[in-house]
């Protein structure tokens, strides 16, 4: 019926495999060859006196101070760094969202506003630190406000580039039909610049686990950078460790979730997904 | 010319210092089909997209009958929303709630049955201009424009494509109006083509009938016979 004969399957093609699809395991199985293989080389080190134990843990005895940690204050602090992480992440994507809708939207807006961000944006954001603790004190919101600026600045990035690349000759086919501005905004702009603007989200989450530790180490009371602070005033590279295997999970839990929806929202994109064949897990 | 679906009156068409169309004069009639025949870059497609209303900024006219003919346009490019549905693609401009059954009709009449839930990515050139097709036919047009709409597909699906709008424009009972570089695509399908030249500023510098009937063999004798003398007037009017 048409000029390619191969019959095309009608179901998309990232829809989901099997819990128990072989070639997925190998894959999964090879990424995890190097740090098994690092982690009993460590153990062996640590074990035969090679290393002292006081500067570097043994990984069974980290796996211990974890489980100690879980019995006991290990979830206040997940439960105060991640109530910080997620509300800067939402305040600053928010804004971030809004502002790149605006300067991308608008040349008049771009006119006005994006200097002023580009110089924003030069301020390396850990500068702002002293000036957050003089305004807001130490306590939560000098934290929030940090995160928040943190993601704020790949999220706008991304977002007004999303809006800048989206097909122009698809914004025609609306024109054509008379679509109003609001229309035009929520059936073509918003799902064309959704891939830019989940590249900005995802950048933006692992942006604000950074701008979390670096708010933690410097002041807190509680949460995983609290942990590192108290890991190395106590020289406990155990608890260090600890804390940085906890954010790393946690970071690789948001991250994830960002990647599912990303998935979900963008089952549509004919783009390159690698060589291999076979979907690519994140 | 009183009861022409659609008149187009141009007197001049500038993008900045050049212009590139001057002194066009067209009208269309209920259920006739013509073609805009000539070279790349002769302004062809702005005339068209001045047609569509897509282009506003010219000195002329352009006006519908009384009914308030409708316009649809199929752009060179199929232009779907990679991240709609086919169905939802040809319901495009009626956005969720679009008119289901009208759509599965479509969808049969442009060939694509049991595609209504692919998505674009999964579909080849040829069917995505089926569904353009199908999409320029959703508001029920009296008028379809269309800016050379098989260049992008191979010969075979070229000729499948052009005997399909033949049959949907008739079944419809549309008019079409066609901008191609091909002059065996314009001689096929139309009752009229008017040629364009490449000088600048371009204008119709001629028009030929074509007094065929329909169905038409492409092996037709008269169609050799009237693409020869086409191709001398063409010649003659310094277009080739």
């Amino acid at each position: 019926m048409t000029s390619k004969s191969k019959t095309l399957p009608l179901s998309t093609e990232r829809s989901w495999k099997p819990a128990f699809d072989s070639a997925a395991w190998k894959r999964r199985a090879k990424g995890l060859v190097l740090p098994v293989v690092a982690l009993l080389a460590l153990e062996f080190v640590v074990r035969i006196g090679w290393v002292p134990p006081y500067q570097l843990p043994a990984p069974s005895d980290i796996a211990l101070t974890l489980r100690d940690l879980a019995g006991g204050q290990l979830w206040n602090h997940i439960g105060a760094s991640l109530l910080r992480v997620l509300s800067g992440f939402a305040i600053g994507a928010g804004l971030a969202l809004l502002a790149a809708a605006w300067v991308g939207l608008s040349r008049e807006a771009e006119a006005y506003l994006e200097p002023t961000f580009a110089g924003l944006r030069a301020i390396p954001s850990l500068a702002w630190v002293p000036l957050l603790l003089l305004w807001l004190g130490i306590d939560e919101t000098s934290k929030v406000v940090l995160i928040a600026i943190g993601a704020f600045f790949p999220v706008y990035l991304n977002g007004v580039a999303a809006i800048r690349n989206i097909d122009r000759k698809l914004v025609e086919v609306g024109q054509m039909y008379g679509f109003s501005a609001t229309q035009l905004a929520r059936r073509i702009l918003l799902p064309a610049a959704l891939p830019g603007l989940f590249t900005g989200l995802r950048s933006g989450m692992s942006l604000a686990w950074m701008f979390l530790v670096a708010a933690e180490l410097i002041a807190a009371t509680k949460g995983l950078g609290y942990l590192l602070t108290d890991g190395r005033e106590t020289s406990r590279p155990d608890i260090v460790l600890a804390a940085i295997i906890v954010l790393a999970v946690l970071g690789k839990v948001c991250d994830g979730v960002l990647a599912k929806l990303e998935q979900h929202f963008l089952a549509w994109r004919d783009a390159f997904t690698g060589n291999s064949a076979g979907p690519t897990e994140n | 010319m009183a009861q022409a679906l659609l008149n187009v009156r141009i007197e001049r068409k500038h993008f900045d210092a050049v212009t590139v169309l001057r002194n066009i004069d067209l009208h269309l009639d209920p259920q006739e089909i013509v073609s805009l025949l000539g070279p790349s870059g002769c302004g062809k497609s702005t005339l068209l997209r001045i047609a569509a209303g897509l282009e506003r900024d010219f000195s002329g006219a352009v006006s519908r009958s009384e009914q308030g003919a409708d316009v649809a346009f199929v752009f060179q490019e199929p232009r779907l929303m990679p991240w709609l549905t086919v169905a939802q693609n040809i319901g495009f401009s009626a956005g969720a709630d679009y008119d289901a059954p009208w759509v599965r009709q479509l969808i049969t009449e442009v060939g694509l049955d049991g595609f209504a839930d692919a998505l674009p990515k999964q579909l080849s050139g040829g069917m995505a201009q089926r569904v353009a097709l199908a999409r320029g036919l959703y508001s029920r047009p009296q008028v379809l424009l269309l800016d050379e709409p098989f260049s992008a597909v191979d010969a075979f699906t070229r000729m499948k494509l052009q005997d399909l709008l033949l049959q949907l424009a008739q079944h419809h009972g549309i008019a079409l109006l066609l901008v191609t570089h091909d002059v065996d695509e314009a001689l096929y399908l139309s009752d009229r083509v008017l040629v364009m030249g490449s000088q600048q500023p371009s204008s119709i510098r001629l028009g030929l009938d074509v007094p065929l009937g329909r169905p038409r063999d492409r092996r037709d004798a008269e169609l050799g016979r009237l693409k020869g003398e086409a191709l001398t007037e063409l010649q003659l009017a310094h277009v080739i």
